[in-house]
């Protein structure tokens, strides 16, 4: 099982957060967060439910605004300049919880949206694109349907695909599976799995551990915005260090 | 779902057993009455009441309307042919039928502009509202309206010009600075069309409206069911884009651009349109510098617009609220820019939930540039009540010259209410 988490990481510097602070008003949401992500890396990010993983993901490509510290992403610093957070998001596939497609767009126009007018890619070439990613994630007959006439699961699909058409080097997933049913979670995580075998920097918020011990190569925990733990994951699972992971750990496999 | 049952599941019906006929009394008239006018006994009372009333009220009307009198010079003479029975003077619209339409003072023989200014607004609309045909059509309704005024005001040729080229330098502009701040490209694209046509105008002599191509009409010549069209349609068109950019200031992040939004829409829906029509009309000729005559009808349509594009706003605010704040979110991820954003992915959303609410302010707007009479403008109704009314002939006919302009309003409005709900069938592809 541990197989994908044996591939090897280059020591090329993907992201790099130091000393990374972000209040909700008064509330700290994320303390001294340090993270160094190599290019091709598959993390999981994991933790109890209002312990900043969303909110610190969704920093990397500036949907959430941080106050202190700094946050590189391919060597570009974000800061609050539209042009470098353009040119970040570009770079940077996100994947939401709840999909988040364009309901007034089939399937297909969802996917060539951004490439046409972000890239500014030739309408044919963008289409091409898009069902090539389409087969990839095994809906290519669904192209020409609204995403209101798609499943759950066949929705997270589109939207993965949607984000691959902009060739990102770097993937976010915002608890993926979250809003699905388990028939459907799978196909999600098939999909996401085939992503990481190819090699696909990725960072992953999500609860299902199964994933993490199957794909990752890092496992973070956070606890009240705070990245309490890091680790491979057969450390990380068998060998809790600290006595909020241990207690984390014990209520999500207890049952 | 059903691809991976086809897969899983052990039988699969491949052929639907043959249908057999429903009995009589299940389907066809004779169910539907059953169902719907003589389902229980109170349900046959309502159904033969109204019947009754149905009965009642054509028995009224109908000799009235049937026994109509079509060209009379006037009522006396009406009166004379009908002798005492019943029936309508209908003569009163075939007699002022040009004065309903265009007013008391449009020349006569220039009638054929503004009707074919009304026949091409059909060409300019249809690809706005039926985005299936050609987009190349667009470029007709780009000049539109330029074109429109020229044959419905003539003069020279020179001021449509200068106004259309107004308008391309502002895109110019716009485009240019667009790439850096959405904000610079909106007000400079609009400071840089209004400073053009403003030079230009200085630079037109005047004197080139004498011997135009089409002789020049004043403003206070147009009325009518004319005007009711020229107002309605221009400060519906004019105030859906404007609606849309004050909603969009009302959410803006900078202040000072929002307070400006909330401010004017706040204040402008506190306002009776009724006020803002007298201060157009007395008013506003304080503000102009003295030997400034801006027009009229300018000047109406100016107060007008700001009226529905504050109603406009914050319908289409509700519509814009409605949306999920992963649609912004997801726009944002993809690396799209504000303007993309907007135009791509949150208005076409938007403005799909504001539809009702638009439509209902654009109808009601449209009904309101009768109260133009109120400001002694000849629309239809200013028509009606002054000149024809007023006149020996036809002093007296109510019924028929109101239920005239009552008709011409309904057509309109009816027209514009089952093309919104079309345009809703349209537009639904969420399939909930």
């Amino acid at each position: 099982m541990a197989k994908a988490a044996e591939m090897k990481v280059s020591d090329e510097v993907a992201i790099s957060i130091q000393k990374m602070n972000k209040w909700y008003g008064t509330f700290h949401v994320l303390r001294d967060i340090d993270l160094t992500v190599y290019r091709g890396e598959r993390i999981v990010i994991c933790g109890p439910s209002g312990s900043g993983k969303s909110t610190l993901i969704r920093c990397i490509n500036a949907l959430e605004e941080h106050q202190k510290g700094s946050i590189e992403v391919d060597g570009t610093v974000l800061s609050s300049d539209l042009k470098n957070i353009d040119k970040i998001r570009s770079e940077v596939g996100m994947c939401f919880q709840h999909f988040n497609l364009f309901p007034h767009l089939t399937i297909l126009e969802n996917c060539t949206l951004a490439p046409i007018w972000v890239r500014k890619t030739p309408k044919k070439e963008a289409e091409e694109t898009a069902m090539h990613f389409l087969e990839k994630v095994k809906i290519p007959d669904q192209a020409d349907k609204y995403p209101g006439q798609l499943s759950g699961g066949q929705q997270q699909r589109v939207a993965i695909a949607r984000s691959l058409c902009m060739r990102p080097r770097i993937m976010l997933f915002d608890e993926p599976t979250s809003a699905l049913d388990p028939e459907m979670i799978k196909e999600v995580l098939d999909t996401m799995i085939e992503l990481a075998e190819e090699g696909m920097t990725m960072l992953c918020v999500t609860h299902e551990m199964g994933f993490a011990r199957q794909v990752a190569n890092r496992v973070i925990f956070m606890d009240q915005g705070q990245i309490v733990e890091q680790n491979e994951p057969e450390e990380f699972f068998n060998n809790p260090k600290s006595e909020r992971t241990q207690l984390f750990l014990s209520q999500i496999l207890g049952h | 779902m059903s691809d991976t049952h086809a897969k899983s599941v052990a039988f699969v019906r491949e052929t639907t057993i043959p249908q057999s006929a429903p009995p009589m009394a299940a389907s066809g008239p004779v169910l539907w009455m059953r169902t719907n006018l003589f389902a229980t006994w109170s349900n046959t009372l309502l159904t033969i009441a109204a019947l009754y009333v149905l009965y009642l009220v054509l028995t009224a009307t109908m000799p009235w309307m049937l026994n109509g009198v079509w060209n009379t010079e006037s009522l006396r003479a009406c009166r004379e042919v009908l002798d005492g029975t019943s029936g309508a003077c209908f003569s009163v619209l075939t007699e002022r039928w040009n004065q309903l339409l265009f007013g008391f003072t449009y020349p006569s023989e220039l009638y054929w502009r503004p009707g074919l200014a009304f026949a091409l607004l059909f060409v300019a609309a249809a690809p706005v509202l039926f985005f299936d045909l050609p987009r190349k059509l667009l470029f007709f309704t780009a000049i539109y309206p330029f074109l429109a005024y020229w044959l419905i005001w003539g003069g020279s040729v020179l001021y449509p010009l200068l106004a259309l080229a107004g308008v391309v330098v502002g895109y110019l502009v716009y485009s240019k600075l667009v790439a850096r701040n959405f904000a610079a490209g909106f007000f400079g694209g609009i400071a840089a069309a209004v400073a053009f046509i403003w030079i230009g105008g200085l630079l037109i002599p005047e004197t080139a409206s004498d011997n135009a191509m089409l002789e020049a009409v004043p403003s206070r010549d147009l009325g009518g069911f004319m005007l009711n069209m020229m107002l309605g349609v221009t400060c519906v068109s004019l105030s859906v884009p404007i609606g849309i950019a004050l909603a969009l200031g009302r959410q803006s992040d900078l202040p000072i651009v929002k307070m400006i939004c909330v401010v004017f829409i706040e204040f402008i829906r506190g306002v009776p349109l009724i006020t803002l029509l007298f201060v157009a009309s007395v008013m506003l000729a304080y503000f102009f510098p003295p030997e400034s005559t801006v027009d009229l009808f300018l000047r109406v349509v100016i107060m007008i617009t700001m009226f529905s594009s504050a109603y406009i706003a914050e319908v289409i605010r509700g519509g814009l609220a409605a949306l999920p704040k992963g649609q912004y979110e997801a726009g944002d991820s993809l690396g799209l820019d504000y303007p993309q954003k907007m135009r791509l992915i949150v208005l076409p959303q938007a403005l799909k939930i504001s539809i009702p609410g638009i439509v209902n302010i654009a109808v009601g707007l449209f009904k309101d540039t009768t109260l133009v009479s109120v400001i002694s403008l000849f629309d239809i109704i200013g028509m009606i009540r002054g000149p024809i009314l007023a006149s020996t002939d036809w002093a007296g006919v109510y019924w028929e010259l109101f239920m005239f302009a009552g008709a011409l309003f309904f057509i309109v409005c009816y027209g514009i209410s089952q093309y919104s709900q079309w345009l809703e069938r349209r537009l639904a592809t969420d399939h909930r």
